[in-house]
């Protein structure tokens, strides 16, 4: 796991760097970074520190909460198609985020947006967990995942169209891929105690998914007590999904990919895969955020798009395998 | 003194009652063997002494505290279960969870009595049937608890790995452990275990030594079944025959 | 060129010119509500699109008030059994091309791309509703007050239309070509819509930012509006503008718009004095 990290963390940091320095405005590394930590004259520490240093922000605390989250209910579910995108956790904290923006509420009062975000992951969480029993079925997680999805894209379009602004209907794209363009620190402050929350409710999950690894029954013999596990990875998962779909959109794939990639460098290990996953979704989706600005500098390309692009071939090999071991 | 003790358990599943009034006492240096048709309610009995399924009665193991009981007995469930490509190193180091060390000693212990030095470095959903039982078998090994508990460990081996497996609850009773395992093979109950104990018809049939309870009458009660039954110098040997009339 | 093109082509599909005019004419769209009410004869306007009525974007709401609305359906404006129907050039295609198959004579009028095309669109509509001499007369007023609103300008400070999603309009559009004519220099320059990212916002610095009224109702698109850089444009400078009714259609009233604004950069340039 040191390993691991000692090649991740350098690579993070190294990206986000990168992400610092990429914008329309045309100044080199060394300058933006002076103007990021000394201010100064002019525009520039402006464009720095509210526009850059948010997004590189957002990126690494939704990113490497996204891994984190991946990997836990890959584990509790003892299933590697497990991820909150595909399963419709995050299209139900967006169901939840434009509740919270359509009624008024989060006009408001700003935290209700996250709160409601969460809320709707926790029933999405629950819901699934209750579907797919003490033995996560591929086939039953898959389609207790589709159908969740579909209903909470569903009733956040329904939203949407009633609105009476005639922007809120052009916006489920965002809701239902994702995007850190324009963020502001504001963002960074209303994610962040929620994803706090959610992180510390993980951190405590490690051992018990290591146990967990046996099946419920010697996990439990183990000294492990699977109800309050079960709570933290529900909470745990919902509080790190919906702080981060409420201020940037349901972001798919990267629960997927990123545990799906570095589970042999633990040795498969369900508890160090948890940090490492984290530090690889913070990676992950910095670098996407970074390949949507270069692909596209001048139209908001969702990120979304692009986990979606990478994460989808993922996705059908582990379909191909699951269903490989069924026959 | 006694590694665990029943006292007129019961259980309850969906409403229908799988056993009642049992009562019974495990020791040190015992292997016991929990016999009985399916459906009798093995599997039910094990998991309601460790407090799995809630039961009425007394468990001495129910009443303790998770971390106490994983430290008093290891428990290996009928389903060999392996989520992930863990290596077989780590899957027995898993054991040591209860005790929240990382100490090696019990693991190498566990991984050179179930013969796993080769295979260390293999990842456990890779192996065979038969490696993956000596693995998890090493799991709890190095769990070291006082109380082994075991649900058809032999279930699906070849009969070397058969007699490999029941000959390491021999050793483990001979340094002082207890075992309780559930069997169906009632050839292998004969053969390796210290005390049987049979469970029908909702209750607690007979529990003693394996030629007390594997009489003509309580087979053909317990199990609907007459045996082929001799004395050989290794000792008792009993082979089903036919069903009872 | 392409568009004049256009406009013959339209103008040639229109009804059988000008000697008998149209007794009942529908509207289906905005911009063509406002200027048939303009142009149209007593009794001659028979519905307008139910958006004519809207504060929020059209500039004679009150004056809609007289006609019934429509939803831009096919079935409820053939029931009006008019005479011509007036569509957007983009909206509403299906009821047009319905009402059409059903014999309808049906007029598809372009948006205004600027403030060349005011006249040109009264002129059309005009033609087509056989309302020559009152599309002249508006046309000859737009035009007197047109020229005596552009002033000669020894500064023209620097402005930005910044609206939801962070999409701003340069020098080749409507939007653009009014804040032209009200003495500003458009920093997204000569060109036409586009999303204009929120660093390229930040380091242009301009001297006045001209937003959208927020609509009722909130919506994630207009948050940027709320972000602190375009908070703190805002507040560098004493006032920002908001677009309104005026600016959306190409009709008399954008002279409001044009008006109104170059009232906001005297009031700009006395402040910066």
């Amino acid at each position: 796991m040191t390993r691991a990290l000692a090649f991740l963390l350098p690579l993070v940091l190294a990206l986000s760097a990168l992400s610092l320095s990429l914008g329309p405005a045309d100044v080199s590394l060394p300058e933006s970074l002076r103007a990021l930590l000394l201010g100064g004259d002019g525009p520039l520490p402006l464009v720095m520190r509210e526009i850059r240093l948010p997004r590189v922000l957002l990126a690494l605390m939704i990113g490497g909460t996204l891994g984190l989250a991946g990997a836990a209910m890959q584990g509790y579910l003892r299933n590697p198609l497990a991820e909150p995108g595909l399963l419709g956790v995050s299209a139900s904290a967006a169901l939840g985020a434009v509740l919270a923006i359509q009624t008024g509420v989060s006009a408001a009062f700003a935290l209700a947006l996250p709160l409601s975000a969460l809320a709707g992951a926790v029933v999405a969480v629950l819901i699934l967990i209750v579907l797919a029993g003490p033995r996560a079925e591929t086939l039953t997680l898959i389609l207790a995942g589709v159908a969740l999805s579909a209903v909470a894209g569903a009733l956040t379009q329904l939203v949407l169209n009633l609105s009476p602004n005639p922007f809120a209907a052009s916006e489920i794209v965002f809701w239902m891929m994702g995007s850190l363009a324009d963020r502001s620190m504001l963002h960074v402050w209303l994610a962040l105690p929620f994803m706090a929350v959610g992180v510390l409710l993980l951190a405590g999950v490690g051992r018990g998914l290591d146990a967990l690894t046996l099946g419920e029954d010697a996990a439990s013999s183990m000294g492990i007590d699977l109800a309050r596990l079960r709570l933290r990875v529900v909470l745990g998962t919902a509080c790190v999904v919906g702080a981060g779909t409420a201020v940037a959109g349901a972001i798919g794939f990267v629960g997927l990919v990123v545990p799906h990639l570095l589970r042999g460098v633990v040795g498969g290990r369900p508890g160090p895969l948890l940090w490492v996953s984290a530090a690889g979704g913070a990676a992950m989706l910095l670098a996407a955020d970074i390949a949507v600005r270069l692909v596209a500098p001048d139209r908001d390309l969702k990120l979304g798009v692009l986990t979606a692009l990478v994460g989808a071939p993922f996705f059908l090999h582990l379909v191909w395998r699951s269903r490989g071991e069924r026959a | 003194m006694s590694l665990l003790s029943l006292e007129n358990l019961s259980v309850t599943l969906r409403g229908r009652k799988v056993f009642s009034d049992i009562s019974l006492t495990i020791g040190p240096r015992e292997v016991v063997g929990l016999i009985g048709p399916n459906g009798a309610g093995k599997t039910s009995l094990m998991r309601a002494a460790l407090g799995l399924i809630p039961s009425g009665g007394r468990s001495s193991l129910a009443g303790l505290t998770p971390q106490q009981r994983a430290k008093a007995v290891a428990w290996m469930p009928q389903a060999r279960e392996i989520a992930w490509p863990v290596k077989v190193e780590d899957l027995v180091s898993l054991g040591r969870l209860p005790h929240g060390d990382h100490a090696q000693a019990p693991v190498e212990a566990a991984i050179a009595k179930m013969g796993l030095e080769g295979l260390r470095k293999r990842r456990s959903t890779n192996l065979s049937g038969g490696e993956q039982a000596r693995a998890l078998l090493a799991r709890a090994l190095a769990q070291e608890t006082p109380l082994l508990m075991a649900d058809e460990p032999t279930a699906g081996l070849d009969p070397a790995h058969q007699i490999a497996t029941m000959e390491v609850f021999g050793t483990l009773a001979a340094e002082g452990h207890g075992v309780l395992l559930s069997l169906h093979d009632i050839g292998l109950a004969a053969r390796h275990c210290t005390r049987l104990v049979l469970l029908a018809e909702g209750r607690l049939l007979a529990d003693g030594a394996p030629e007390a309870v594997l009489t003509d009458e309580l087979l053909a009660r317990g199990f609907g079944i007459t045996a082929y039954h001799a004395q050989t110098p290794d000792g008792p040997v009993f082979q089903p025959m036919h069903r009872a009339r | 060129m392409l568009r004049r093109a256009l406009i013959g082509l339209l103008l040639a599909a229109a009804p059988a010119a000008a000697q008998d005019a149209p007794a009942r004419v529908v509207s289906m769209n905005l911009c063509t509500d406002q200027l048939a009410m303009l142009l149209a004869a007593p009794g001659q306007l028979v519905s307008v699109s139910t958006l004519a009525r809207d504060p929020m974007s059209s500039a004679m709401a009150r004056e809609a008030l007289a006609y019934p609305v429509n939803h831009g359906q096919a079935e409820e404006v053939w029931l009006m059994q008019p005479e011509l129907v007036v569509v957007g050039a983009f909206t509403a295609q299906a009821a047009a091309q319905m009402l059409e198959r059903l014999g309808t004579p049906v007029l598809r009028l372009e948006p205004a791309y600027g403030l060349a095309d005011v006249p040109a669109r009264l002129r059309t509509l005009g033609a087509a509703m056989g309302r020559q001499a009152r599309a002249e007369a508006l046309i000859a007023d737009f035009e007197t007050r047109l020229t005596a609103l552009r002033e000669e300008l020894l500064r023209r400070p620097s402005a930005a239309l910044y609206y939801a999603n962070g999409y701003t309009t340069g020098d080749q559009t409507l939007a653009g070509e009014i804040l032209l004519a009200a003495g500003f220099d458009n920093i997204a320059g000569d060109r036409g819509g586009g999303q204009l990212p929120l660093e390229a916002l930040a380091m242009a610095e301009p001297e006045a930012l001209i937003t959208a009224r927020p609509y009722p109702g909130a919506s994630r698109s207009e948050e940027i509006l709320m972000h602190p850089v375009v908070r703190r444009l805002r507040a560098a400078h004493a006032a920002s503008a908001t677009t309104g009714s005026d600016w959306i259609c190409g009709t008399p009233h954008v002279l409001g718009a044009i008006d109104q604004l170059a009232a906001f950069r005297r009031e700009l340039e006395t402040e910066t004095e």
